[in-house]
This record gives structure tokens, C-alpha cells and sequence, in this order.
């Protein structure tokens, strides 16, 4: 059982060669901080990547941050923060409904699971600010991709074909994201009382219309009580956040209440209330329970989201809320993970997919914890595989048992 | 043609040419075919006119089965396929080769359907880029990447080539704006990857997909965002005694915050060229012409115009001009979007570059486009995505005068390599095609290119899928899988462990 903690890149290809002359398949990790989603790894090396870190380039007039893989994303969101920036799309901190500490997550982390929060459908997922990345692939060489600036179509975009990969096709060791000004004010309208198919279409009216919604979500009575130490229990709460300057942001704001004016009772946050509420929703906050109870995440059509929960509902003890700006129905499931039945009723509402993104290892083990491809498509995913890692000694099964 | 070499003919398909027509009429019947020389000769040339040359045969197939019996078949029957959308690209990425199959998607012209409560459009590869958002403008929606070519480009064409426009800096590429796609492997297989909802499920094969350039795959349907219209739109007009001070005023509304809807430059040359055009108004003292457009609510707009004006006068700029009606803001643009014909007017013949700089590297490279403009004896314009730093000089020549072409060309592609150098890229929007082939080792060394061809290889082993286009040499995909590790050659003692 070995852990190599690199400091270099050199280091990095040295271990992978090493990997690869013993065949011996390794553990791609930072700290750790999403090691309990996805499939569980048989491997006895580990190649941590948590001292492989600091800010390479940093140019805010550019709009550009690089940093290599193993630094925190906690400290680069400072760093920017102190400079009037942000990642906008938000990555999500698993770390609180996995079981682990908060603030764990590293950059190269991020970039291979494609985090992003509730801006998704506005500012996308971390994939759609990527730039360029240098990897060392599963054949032990390192290559790059991209570059540092915005515009640029030269070559395949493998920095893309890095995100969402789970560290299985190579290990980014060093990633420059595109990055852009903080929103100077928030608000957020709280519409109360809503059904999950009001609240669906109460969204839908909002986020078509001129008033610039950055994030919407709806909590149903039980999960509105569950954020910002229960400030909104009582009733469902349906919420519209708002983000700009100021002068936009009140303008917009009193246009969306006119429009909502019949949907109910309407009421506003701000400020760092606002963000709070929003961070809670990112990191899946209600859910957070110290259990190992199934948490899917489901990325469907959003006007039929709620059709899946009510159907979920006369078979299955569930919970549920709706990220409806990131497109995502979040589940919590009291007994069984339900996959056959969550899975079917995303394929008749319209498509999509479902992860299982908490449960037990051994339920981990046994169920594909990523939605499973049609033959085509899983044959290509294989063969991608196979050119970046021939020996499958990177994260093997992590994703697809076998691959 | 200039000196490019394109991979030699393929004498075994040449001389299989009548079968492979027949095989083709038997899959698309009628006028999807089209195999004389005469009617061949529209499709010799892409928007890179420099390049000819006539396909072995077009198809222009109707349905997706035909796209997959057609690809089914030059798969099984070792013919490579040229696919095509509008054949706008400014690279040569569609240009025809004389062994190959021109497979032209411009009867998929089918808007399937627009969800406007979910916010997206599903439309086929052939539609135009401006089609998408004329069909949902009724309703106050848009489709935002708008390259220059958009009344004419396809959005597959567009997948392709991850087109951009003026939109980009706030809206961005086609990869941002593309949900889902369904396409048809060079075997024939049909595979769908994202829909309408968010984020594709498994490696971000969308991603790689777009800006592939026509060598993974080829597209038959694309669902794509549509975004509410901003509420309003303003624009301004803003001039500078140097073109240091324009580049220091970009810096600082983005430092500032504010991310503008569309910021392009265009430099005296430009300028000039382009107010002898369309009398836009510009002003023709100053070396720097910035136009900044502001789109969002009214009152968004009017505040970030006055934040605008107020770091554009402390660089030092010479006229700021606020559009006060949408005529005035149409008329800002007038120029900008007519330079190039612009261009056109003053010079025989000239060609677009496209570059793309880290933006605080604009008056060194502005400074070493000069010096080249000298030792090439040519002039060169420049228009500029300012607000992502993508460059498009436009280097004026005469192909009546031998060798000016290729002057022109070495000119071309030193920007292209003075870009590299400071950080940037070799081409922002138009694509590598093979146009700027030879120079992909400026940017990429061996192995970097060897991992983007290994991509290809598990899309499209045999090298069907319009083959000497992007890379300056292919190597088969079993050349690439040379492994140099053995057991025990190396030690490693130097790597930390515990």
C-alpha cells in the first residue's frame, strides 16, 4: 500500500510510470473530500495530489486563474473574492452531505467532477469555464490543452473533455479557469406556499421574462424549515434570486412581484442572508443528516420535475427539492435507493439522468451510481478510455464497473 | 491552391468512383446525389476561397438513417466523408477533397421544436444561426453566439467550429450554449449525448465535440439555449489618441466589473476603411476606435453607460458618443460589421487572420504587427473582439502580383505565431482547418497533438472523417500506441511515499 504525495509535475509522471510498470492501478485523489461518490475503488495505491498546490497565474484584468490541481478551492475563492471575483458558477462542496468536513475541495477536483452550483443554467458548470489544462494521461505523459485566454477553438477542447471524467482518463496537474466579477448586490424573492406545480410554473413565468434570474429553486413545506437555521419553516418557499448592481437589481425585483403578484404572498432577503440561503442550497444542506440515506441527483427537464417527485411519491418514501435553476431535482430516499424506479420515471419524463450520489458502499458497489449509457454510447466512453489510460490504472471502475 | 498539401488521392477509391456513386443514389434517391463535374463546382470552395477543389461525389442526404447508411457504408468501403454545413468556414474545414464524399447537411433545415417554458430549441444541423433566433423572436427569445456569417452559417457548421461572435465575452461560445446533440458515428451509429436538460451524464463528449471541426462526428439534431432579449440595448462610441490607451480603458471596465455585451476595437486603418463605407460617423483622429454595447434592463443601462463614460474619459479618450436611439446604436455597428467588405473596397484581395492574445499583450503585439507590415512590404487592418482578446487583422494584398499571396500568407501566420508567443492562441473562432494545420507544433508539442489524435482514433479509427484537416501529420492509430515503461527500467526513488 503506497501513497505518493507529489510536489511536481515530474513527480506526478513518475509516479504514473511508476503505476503503470507494476500495473498497479492507483487512487487519484486531493484530500479526499468526494471519495464516497461514485463506485468504490479496489485499488491499493494512491496518488494524493493535495501538495501539488499554489496559484501559478493570477491576472484579474484578464479575467484568468491557474492554479495546480491539489489548492484549495476554499483559498482560491478568497483570493478572488479579495479581487471583486468569482467562480460564477459556484462549485458545490460536497464534503457536508458525503460526512466530511466542509472547505475540503481541491481545484483538480472540481474540474473532474464538473462541479457548479444553483447559477448553473445562467453561468454553467465548471466545464463551461475551463480553459486549458496540462494531465498527465493514464500512458504516464503529460500533455496540454487550451490555453489562458476566452476565445479559443485550436485543437479539441480536452480541457472540456476532462471535466466530469472522475480522474479515470489522467490527472489534470494543472488547470487556468476563466473567472469574472463578483455580482455587486443579491436578492432574494421568497414567493410562500406554492405546490411543487405552482411553484414549477411560477419559475418558469419568472426565469422567461426580462428580470435576469440568476438562480431559482422551490423547498416543499418540509425542506423550507431545514435552511438558514429555519427562518423559512412554516410553508413552502419558492426562490428567485436576483444579482447585479444595485439600481438593477431593485428595478428587477419590483417588475418579478408585479408578475408574481397573484402567484402568493411574496417576501425578500438580501445580502448575506441571501447568500447563505443560496450556499445551503448548493451543498444540498437539507439533506445533511450524518446518515448514509440514498441522495440522488437528478438532472431532468425542469418543467417535469415535479411530475417525477409526485410519481416517486406513491411508491417511496422521498423527499425532495428543487434546484430549478441548476436543473436539478435533489432526492432523499428513506429506504432503498429506488435506481429502476427513478431511472424509469426520468425516461418518461422527457429524459435525462440520475446519479447516486450518497449511499453506502456496498450499495455503491452493487448499483451503477452514474446513469447507465445506451451500447453506442458507452462502447465510445470505453474507447476514450482506452486512449487516454490503455492500462486502466487510473481510478479503474470508478465510474462503470470494468472501465 | 497555395502550397498546402492535402493527403494524396487515394488511387483504390478513385477508380471505385461509379460504384460508390451507385451506392450512394441507392441510399439517398433523386437529387441527393450529385456527381457531375459541372454541378460539383458550387461545392469546390468554402468561405477560404484560396482553396479549391472539386469532391469525389456530394450527397445531401434528407433523413438520419441516410446519414447512417451513407457513413455505414464509406466506413465498411474505406471512402472518407467531408461533412459540411453552409460551407462558410473561413479555414478551409470544409473544403472538399478529391478522394472524398461531400456530405452536405443543408437539407436538415428543420426547426423541430422550441420549448419556451424550458427554454430551449431543437432544430436540425442545417439551420441557420439567425433562423434559430428568427424563430423565437416573436416571443422575446434569442439565441445569443452570433458569428459574423450568421445569416448564412449553420448551427451544425457552428457545433463544428465552436463559432463565437460579438456576444461572446457575457453569452459565450456555441459549447456554452449547446445542451444536447444527437449525431452518427463514422460506423453509423446514432448516439445522442445531453438533451434538454443540463449537463451530459458521463465524459463531456458535447464538449469535445464542439469545435471538432467535422473529424468525430456528424451531427443531425442540436438542442440549444434560447435566452430572454434584454430588455434594452445601448452603445458607445469612444475614441483614443493611442491604441495603448483603448486597450487600458477594456482592462479597466472589466476590473470595474462590468462585463459589456459586446466590446470590439478597430484600429485607424480600420477606421477609415470602414467610414469611407458606410459613413458611420467615426472619427478619424484617433488611432483607436472602441464600440462598447450595454444590454440589459433600462435602468442596468443606464448606470453601467455612465460607469462606462467615466473610465473611458479618465484613459484619456478623445470622443465618447452615446447612442440615443436605436438608429444611433445601429449605426456604431454599421462599420464594425461592414469592415471587412470594408476592407474589401481598398484592397484587391486580403485575408482575415484570427488570433487570440491575452488583451494586456495588444499594444506589443499591435507594435510587432507594424514592424511585419514593413518587412512584408503588405498593409494590415485590424478589427478585434476586444473584450476576449480575439484579433482579426486583415492583411491587404493583390493575387494579380506573383507571390503576394504567399507573402501574405508568411505574413499571416508570423501574427499568428507573435500571438502564440504572448500567451495566445492561434485561432479565437475561425478554426484550424487547413489553413493553420502546419502551425498547430507553434502551440503543441508532439505529445499534445498525439493525445488530441488519440480522441480521434476512438471516434474514428480508419481516418474517414475529413482526414488532413486540423493536424499537420496523421499518424494511424496504431503508430500512437507505442509504450516506452517497462518493469523495473525506472526506480522512481526521488518520489515521496509513505
Amino acid at each position: 500500500m503506497t501513497t505518493f504525495t507529489p510536489k511536481t509535475e515530474d513527480e506526478i509522471v513518475e509516479a504514473v510510470q511508476w503505476a503503470l510498470s507494476e500495473n498497479a492501478p492507483v487512487e487519484v485523489v486531493g484530500h479526499g473530500s468526494k471519495r464516497n461518490l461514485g463506485r468504490p475503488l479496489q485499488t491499493e495505491h494512491t496518488i494524493a495530489m493535495s501538495e501539488y498546490s499554489g496559484v501559478t497565474l493570477y491576472d484579474p484584468d484578464e479575467l484568468v486563474l491557474s492554479a495546480k490541481a491539489g489548492t484549495s478551492v476554499a483559498e482560491l475563492e478568497t483570493l478572488l473574492a479579495e479581487n471583486g471575483q468569482a467562480f460564477q458558477f459556484e462549485p458545490m462542496d460536497y464534503g457536508p452531505l458525503l460526512g466530511q468536513a466542509a472547505g475540503q475541495g481541491t481545484f483538480g477536483g472540481l474540474l473532474a467532477t464538473n462541479l457548479c452550483g444553483p447559477r448553473r443554467l445562467k453561468s454553467g458548470s465548471a466545464r463551461d469555464h475551463v480553459l486549458g489544462v496540462r494531465v498527465v494521461s493514464g500512458r504516464g505523459e503529460l500533455f496540454k490543452s487550451g490555453g489562458r485566454v476566452v476565445k479559443n477553438v485550436t485543437g479539441y477542447d480536452l480541457s472540456k473533455g476532462m471535466a466530469n471524467s472522475w480522474g479515470t482518463l489522467g490527472i489534470a496537474t494543472e488547470i487556468t479557469f476563466k473567472v469574472l466579477p463578483a455580482p455587486e448586490t443579491e436578492t432574494t424573492l421568497i414567493v410562500r406556499g406554492l405546490a411543487d406545480d405552482e411553484a414549477a410554473r411560477a419559475m418558469a413565468i419568472a426565469m422567461g421574462s426580462s428580470g435576469e434570474v440568476a438562480s431559482a429553486a422551490h423547498l416543499p413545506v418540509n425542506v423550507s424549515g431545514r435552511v438558514i437555521d429555519g427562518v423559512l419553516k412554516g410553508g413552502a418557499s419558492t426562490l428567485l434570486r436576483l444579482e447585479g448592481f444595485a439600481p438593477s437589481v431593485n428595478d428587477r425585483a419590483t417588475m418579478l412581484k408585479g408578475l408574481l403578484a397573484s402567484a402568493g404572498t411574496i417576501v425578500d432577503l438580501s445580502g448575506d442572508t441571501s447568500r447563505k440561503l443560496w450556499q445551503e442550497i448548493r451543498d444540498v444542506i437539507p439533506f445533511v443528516d450524518g446518515t448514509e440515506q440514498p441522495v440522488w441527483r437528478v438532472s431532468m427537464v425542469p418543467m417535469e420535475a415535479y411530475k417525477l417527485v409526485a410519481s416517486l411519491r406513491m411508491g417511496a418514501a422521498v423527499d425532495a427539492f428543487y434546484d430549478w435553476q441548476g436543473g436539478l431535482v435533489w432526492l432523499r430516499m428513506e429506504g432503498e435507493p429506488e435506481a429502476e424506479a427513478v431511472r424509469a420515471l426520468i425516461r418518461k419524463y422527457g429524459g435525462g439522468h440520475a446519479t447516486l450520489v450518497r449511499a453506502s458502499t456496498s450499495v455503491r458497489a452493487a448499483l451503477p451510481v452514474f446513469e447507465p449509457q445506451p451500447a453506442p454510447l458507452a462502447a465510445l466512453s470505453k474507447r476514450l478510455k482506452q486512449q487516454f489510460d490503455p492500462s486502466g490504472i487510473l481510478n479503474p471502475g470508478r465510474m462503470v464497473a470494468g472501465v | 491552391m497555395s502550397g498546402l498539401l492535402m493527403p494524396k488521392a487515394d488511387d483504390s477509391t478513385m477508380s471505385r468512383r461509379s460504384d460508390i456513386v451507385t451506392a450512394l443514389r441507392a441510399i439517398v434517391p433523386g437529387e441527393g446525389v450529385v456527381d457531375a463535374t459541372n454541378a460539383m463546382r458550387v461545392f469546390e470552395s468554402d468561405a477560404l476561397t484560396a482553396y479549391r477543389q472539386l469532391p469525389l461525389v456530394v450527397v445531401l442526404p434528407q433523413t438520419v438513417a441516410q446519414v447512417s447508411r451513407v457513413l455505414k457504408y464509406c466506413h465498411e468501403n474505406n471512402v472518407k466523408v467531408v461533412p459540411r454545413g453552409s460551407g462558410t468556414s473561413l479555414s478551409g474545414g470544409a473544403l472538399p477533397l478529391e478522394d472524398a464524399v461531400l456530405l452536405v447537411m443543408s437539407r436538415f433545415n428543420q426547426i423541430l421544436e422550441i420549448d419556451y417554458p424550458n427554454r430551449v430549441a431543437v432544430v436540425q444541423p442545417g439551420v441557420t444561426n439567425l433562423g434559430i433566433t428568427n424563430a423565437v423572436e416573436h416571443e422575446g427569445f434569442y439565441y445569443a453566439p452570433d458569428p459574423s456569417s450568421q445569416i448564412a452559417c449553420s448551427i451544425g457548421g457552428n457545433v463544428a467550429e465552436n463559432s463565437g461572435g460579438v456576444h461572446c465575452l457575457k453569452y459565450g461560445l456555441t459549447a456554452n450554449n449547446v445542451l444536447g446533440l444527437e449525431m452518427v458515428l463514422i460506423t453509423g451509429e446514432v448516439v445522442r449525448l445531453g438533451g434538454k436538460h443540463l449537463d451530459s451524464e458521463g465524459y463531456d463528449l458535447l464538449g469535445l465535440m464542439t469545435g471538432s471541426e467535422g473529424l468525430l462526428g456528424v451531427v443531425t439534431e442540436v438542442t440549444v439555449r434560447i435566452l430572454q432579449k434584454p430588455a434594452t440595448a445601448r452603445a458607445l462610441m469612444v475614441g483614443f489618441p493611442t491604441s495603448e490607451q483603448a486597450g487600458k480603458c477594456v482592462a479597466d471596465i472589466i476590473a470595474g466589473g462590468i462585463i459589456p455585451g459586446g466590446m470590439e476595437m478597430m484600429d485607424r486603418p480600420a477606421i477609415h476603411a470602414a467610414e469611407d463605407f458606410v459613413h458611420a460617423g467615426y472619427p478619424l483622429d484617433v488611432e483607436a476606435l472602441l464600440i462598447i454595447e450595454l444590454d440589459g434592463p433600462v435602468v442596468e443601462v443606464d448606470h453601467l453607460i455612465s460607469m462606462v463614460e467615466a473610465i473611458a474619459y479618465k484613459n484619456g479618450a478623445s470622443t465618447c458618443v452615446i447612442s440615443q436611439s436605436e438608429e444611433e446604436r445601429m449605426a456604431f455597428w454599421a462599420g464594425r460589421k461592414a469592415a471587412f467588405p470594408a476592407v474589401g473596397r481598398i484592397s484587391p484581395d486580403y485575408l482575415c487572420m484570427d488570433g487570440t492574445i491575452p488583451r494586456k499583450e495588444l499594444p506589443k503585439v499591435l507594435a510587432g504587427m507594424r514592424e511585419l507590415s514593413e518587412k512584408y512590404g503588405l498593409r494590415v487592418a485590424n478589427v478585434f473582439h476586444a473584450g476576449d482578446g480575439n484579433l482579426h487583422p486583415l492583411i491587404l494584398y493583390d493575387a494579380n502580383i506573383p507571390e503576394e499571396l504567399h507573402k501574405a500568407e508568411d505574413f499571416g501566420a508570423d501574427i499568428l505565431r507573435l500571438c502564440v508567443k504572448v500567451g495566445g492562441v492561434l485561432t479565437g473562432e475561425h478554426g484550424v482547418g487547413v489553413e493553420k494545420r502546419e502551425l498547430m507544433p507553434e502551440m503543441f508539442n508532439e505529445i499534445d497533438l498525439n493525445q488530441q489524435i488519440r480522441v480521434k482514433c476512438a471516434f474514428d479509427d480508419k481516418h474517414l472523417l475529413n482526414p488532413g484537416k486540423v493536424f499537420p501529420q496523421l499518424h494511424r492509430c496504431a503508430e500512437l500506441g507505442r509504450m516506452h515503461v517497462h518493469r523495473g527500467q525506472v526506480p522512481f526513488p526521488e518520489i515521496p511515499r509513505f
